[in-house]
């Protein structure tokens, strides 16, 4: 065997090292790079290891984020507090201001569609003091028009009356106060009966025989019998019939929302309305015509829509 | 005259040899701290750069793992056989596009010429280790480069800025990280 001097061994080693190596990377070149198997060892030696740092950085990484780097948070959660209840602030004003927006606009098209029938908007000031009556008032008085009697109402349905007139203000009796009321009619089967408050929140339709027949969401209108409101504005709807003893009980919920008005329209009509009353009885009309209820003529010193 | 000088130059060449065999020193180290120190080095090169590419980028912890021992244990075959398996592991857990056998081939040829080295002069100081870990890199480098050219016929640059910039990272590295490693060796 060939005796290879002791100083030369590891020259021949690294030869043969070398030597292997390139063989190793020529059956690679042959084989198209096919030594999967070497690597498969080698990445599934080290993948346990790899995964194991990996879960070690997360939860370290996770360590820093969620409590060495949350030192300045208090601080920021109070200023992110404090911008929070600023901004709720500002978008409880400003859902306010939409809802205003969207209740004038109502409002406004309102006026619109009856630009003939004389009507003045009020804001709604503040409620009675007597929690057992249903009242308001406005921020419209006798400098605006306003006289005792004359029907409130708002673009879902009628009010209220007027009931005491100052000098720019006016109190206005609800439809559900004890002590309210209009004239009404069930919208299909034109019953009319008066609908009276109750001091709760359903008002009553009075009158009514135990022989018709109402249906439970009904529509009720003003009949206009009352010389307050035009004929066929919306009262509210059948909520409740009852057989009674004479007339059928029948509660109606109103179309206004009574409970939380904002702004309301005066109808300045009552003169007009009166007027008809004043003719003789050959010369009025058995019922005044629609037209003639929704386009009276302004009454006179009352003050134009504005 | 002969004789005299004989006689004069033997304890000479005894104290010479001496002193170099007191100043190079063969380091030992503790048992496995090759093999996990080497791993380590396996596994952080695969693991950095996929949590901190920035710094994966640059680093090349095998090599210098192969440069240290090399130099510390200053024995040519053991410094040959380390940097062919450390390279041959690298390749294996390189892309499978790539070969195995380039880093196998360019860390073999610096773990027998880092033996030799060390050998040869002082490793220890500080700038030493920071010139020979610059020079190796490079010596690397270019052994990978002409074996792509040679055997693979793939141009790969021999020097580049970014390659520079890499060099010099992980001859700062080497600073740092080399008296760790030196915390390893068995007290003699």
């Amino acid at each position: 065997m060939l005796a290879v001097p002791s100083k030369h061994r590891s020259l021949v080693l690294l030869a043969s090292v070398l030597t292997a190596q390139v063989l190793l990377l020529a059956v690679q070149i042959k084989r198209d790079r096919q030594v999967r198997l070497i690597r498969v060892w080698a990445v599934s030696l080290v993948t346990p290891v790899q995964r194991a740092g990996a879960w070690a950085i997360d939860g370290i990484s996770g360590g820093w984020r969620h409590y060495i780097g949350l030192r300045n948070t208090s601080k920021e959660n109070e200023n992110l507090r404090a911008e929070m209840d600023r901004l709720r602030l500002r978008n409880a004003e400003l859902e306010g201001r939409a809802a205003e927006a969207d209740r004038l606009a109502a409002l406004l098209s309102f006026r619109e569609a009856h630009s003939d029938t004389p009507m003045v908007a009020a804001r709604v000031i503040s409620s009675s003091a007597d929690a057992a009556s249903k009242t308001i008032f406005i921020d419209r008085g006798q400098s605006d028009g306003i006289r005792r009697n004359m029907g409130v109402i708002t673009p879902d349905g009628v009010v209220g009356k007027i009931l005491e007139v100052y000098k720019t203000t006016s109190q206005v009796q609800l439809l559900s106060d004890k002590d309210g009321g209009a004239g009404a009619l069930l919208a299909t089967s034109r019953i009319q009966g008066p609908v009276s408050g109750t001091g709760e929140p359903a008002l009553v339709l009075k009158y009514v025989s135990n022989d018709e027949t109402v249906a439970v969401g009904e529509r009720v209108l003003t009949s206009g019998q009352d010389r307050i409101f035009p004929k066929d504005l919306p009262v509210g709807t059948v909520s409740e019939v009852k057989p009674g003893n004479p007339f059928k009980q029948i509660r109606v919920k109103p179309a206004a929302h009574l409970d939380r008005l904002e702004e309301v329209l005066v109808l300045l009509s009552q003169k007009e309305l009166e007027s008809l009353k004043e003719k003789p009885a050959d010369q009025q009309p058995a019922a005044p015509t629609q037209a003639q209820l929704k386009n009276p003529a302004p009454a006179k010193g009352a003050t134009q829509p504005r | 005259m002969e004789a005299m000088d004989q006689s004069y130059s033997a304890p000479l060449k005894m104290e010479i040899r001496t002193h170099a065999e007191q100043h190079i020193e063969v380091h030992k180290f503790r048992t496995g701290a090759v093999v996990v120190v080497a791993v380590a080095a396996l596994l952080l090169q695969a693991f950095l750069p996929a949590h901190l590419p920035r710094v994966g980028e640059f680093m090349e912890l095998p090599l210098l793992v192969t440069i240290y021992f090399g130099l510390s244990r200053r024995n040519t075959s053991t410094g040959l056989l380390l940097g062919m398996v450390i390279g041959l592991v690298q390749d294996s857990l390189s892309s499978g596009r790539s070969p195995i056998g380039l880093y196998g081939i360019a860390k073999t040829l610096v773990g027998y010429f880092a033996s030799s080295i060390g050998a040869r002069i002082d490793t220890e100081h500080p700038v030493g280790r920071f010139v020979l870990t610059f020079a190796f890199f490079h010596f690397h480098h270019a052994s990978y480069a002409l074996t792509q050219r040679l055997l693979l016929s793939q141009r790969e640059s021999f020097i580049t800025w970014p390659l520079l910039l890499a060099s010099l990272v992980n001859a700062v590295l080497a600073v740092a990280l080399f008296p760790l490693l030196d915390k390893l060796r068995k007290r003699q």
